[in-house]
């Protein structure tokens, strides 16, 4: 098979596993009642370039392989998304899914280390993944150890102060391993994020701390694949891939109301969004 | 007077001093020890292991928040961070990032905050660290260490590395003195040390303030009163078995510490007492309120946590445990 074909062929097969985790979302915030389908829709394309594109090296059978290379979840309000890639990933079973958000159960509403394996840090509180993941390279280089280290931010989460005090340090460090996306879906809890703590010029901000920029359009897992090995080739400074995204993408009426941040869809509601996205 | 000479116990160095010379030994010994600086190794006294240890040392800047995930990320890479800066500025500033990327799961991650206390003195009230105790008591999973003398910082720092899960040690700036001989100092976390036997009542003291304590019960013991005095250096796990035995056999309870009274020592060992064997209790430590600027025994004498206001405490709770028997 030709190389563009075989490319094409993979590029489908990930947009048909974008497509599954929607309906792992959907279904899995639905059941539980709460949580945040939008801003897990917002990052589906991300993770799944991530995970299932050949950039993030990982055994799922050996959680803790000291090489792997690290995710971490700093926007920890996406862990329903987080939880479903993992279980396709093959940290855990499908069936563990279902039971997010209910007592006795390790699917903690936001992702708690060492409940489940895969989960490489505690997030909810926003702004520590940077800091953590810098964390994970300085003990990578002690350790004599060469992985990557992805940290996947929120936009909105980008006005906490400990984001860029990780930026400088991050830069200081030359943490050339250090990638960082934001999934940049324009969107905080209150309202758009240039009305209510407006963000640009963003890119300029990431140069200005030192950081190599490339910029992605999120929903689009080709575009996020080769913006991320762009930034691989990057040396002597870490990178960030802003990643444009919409807000509950693949659901219409979501992404057209961005009061769905912290609440699930109601069963119909559901039902309609299932068929959206089996159409899309 | 200071600290320990009217029990006539051996002056020493600034604790922040003997926690330099113990972490420096324990770095040595244990090459998964990493440090992480918020620019202060200065006064933290961890400057000898950036000389020593450049590699495993990492200055984090004015960065406290950042320093602390930075350190979590660290022992999630199997090694073992010390986290080390003035206490008041490492917990009121990263206290989120202590709770979040640290406590909630239990990380094998060390906090050292040093200048505890009123007795840092001159730097006076946004320098000190009065309500440290309470902040690391507000997440569940820490170990809350407070020594009192060289010995047992040495033993406190060692026993910090060797158990597995978030520590939080209090170190201070002032002098102490010796309170234990060199080779023969008991320190298993969680159990109180008897410092001084005493069957009159039992003053329950943490840190500067067990020497303190001696002083008092030196004070005590001329007018009659035997107190027996309890090494308290671990605040969690509490040793409540130790609490109730003194509640028990000395009847009365004072207790002092280098800390607001709400939410310290004293108010944790009451919930002790109150739950095993209730008997009249008096509480030295800082009242609702910031210090004043100062030398720290004027500070000491104006906010009445001097072996004196201990001693009166005692005879207060003597007096109050026979109006009780009396009833």
């Amino acid at each position: 098979m030709p190389e563009t074909l075989k490319q094409e062929r993979s590029l489908q097969d990930l947009k048909e596993k974008a497509r599954s985790l929607r309906l792992d979302v959907l279904e899995m915030t639905t059941r539980a009642g709460s949580g945040h389908p939008s801003s897990s829709f917002s990052s589906v394309e991300i993770l799944t370039a991530l995970y299932f594109g050949d950039i993030l090296r990982y055994r799922s059978h050996q959680p803790n392989w000291p090489e792997r290379d690290r995710f971490i979840l700093s926007k920890g309000h996406a862990a329903p998304l987080l939880y479903a890639v993992l279980s396709h990933a093959g940290y855990f079973e499908r069936e563990m899914l279902w039971r997010l958000r209910q007592v006795d159960s390790p699917v903690e509403g936001h992702p708690i280390q060492n409940k489940l394996p895969g989960i490489e840090t505690t997030s909810g509180s926003l702004g520590k993944g940077i800091s953590v993941g810098l964390g994970h390279v300085l003990g990578g280089r002690l350790n004599g150890l060469k992985y990557r280290v992805y940290v996947l931010l929120g936009d909105g989460e980008c006005e906490e102060g400990q984001i860029w005090e990780a930026a400088i340090a991050a830069a200081h460090f030359k943490a050339d391993n250090l990638i960082a996306i934001v999934d940049y879906n324009k969107y905080q809890e209150t309202g758009p994020i240039s009305r209510e703590m407006a963000l640009e010029p963003f890119a300029a901000k990431w140069r200005a701390f030192g950081w190599h920029v490339e910029e992605a359009d999120g929903h689009d897992v080709g575009s996020v694949i080769e913006k991320l090995k762009s930034a691989q080739a990057v040396t002597g400074q870490p990178s960030v891939v802003i990643a444009h995204t919409v807000k509950g993408k693949g659901v219409s009426f979501v992404e057209a109301d961005y009061t769905f941040h912290g609440r699930a869809l109601k069963p119909e509601q559901a039902e309609k969004a299932r068929e959206e996205i089996l159409c899309s | 007077m200071q600290l320990g000479e009217k029990a006539g116990l051996k002056p020493s160095k600034p604790m922040r001093d003997v926690f330099g010379d113990a972490f420096l030994e324990l770095c040595r010994q244990n090459p998964k020890i990493v440090v992480l600086d918020g620019d202060l190794c200065n006064t933290t006294k961890t400057l000898a292991v950036r000389q020593e240890f450049p590699e495993r040392f990492f200055n984090i800047g004015l960065a406290e928040s950042n320093m602390v995930s930075i350190g979590a990320g660290l022992a999630d890479c199997g090694f073992i961070p010390f986290i080390t800066s003035m206490s008041s500025f490492l917990l009121c500033n990263a206290y989120d990032q202590l709770r979040l990327s640290i406590a909630i799961a239990g990380l094998n991650a060390k906090v050292v905050g040093s200048h505890g206390g009123i007795t840092l003195g001159k730097d006076g009230p946004t320098a000190m660290a009065i309500e440290d105790l309470a902040l690391m008591g507000g997440l569940p999973t820490f170990t809350i260490l407070v020594p009192c003398d060289p010995t047992s910082m040495h033993l406190a720092v060692r026993a910090m590395a060797e158990h597995v899960g978030p520590v939080y040690l209090r170190s201070s700036r002032v002098a102490i003195p010796h309170i234990y001989p060199e080779d023969d100092c008991p320190f298993e976390i969680g159990v109180a040390n008897t410092v001084r036997q005493g069957s009159d009542l039992t003053i329950i003291g943490c840190g500067i303030m067990v020497a303190a304590a001696l002083d008092a019960a030196a004070i005590l013991a001329e007018e009659g009163i035997q107190a027996r005095v309890l090494d308290m250096h671990t605040l969690r796990p509490m040793d409540t078995q130790a609490i109730a035995a003194a509640a028990r056999e000395t009847g009365a309870i004072v207790t002092a510490e280098e800390h607001l009274l709400h939410g310290g020592m004293g108010s944790n060992v009451a919930r002790a007492v109150g739950a095993t064997h209730p008997v009249p209790m008096r509480f030295i430590g800082l009242a609702d309120t910031y210090t004043d600027s100062g030398d720290p025994y004027d500070l000491l004498k104006k906010y009445g946590m001097t072996a004196e206001d201990i001693a009166q405490a005692a005879r207060e709770v003597v007096a109050a445990k026979g109006e009780t028997a009396g009833a």
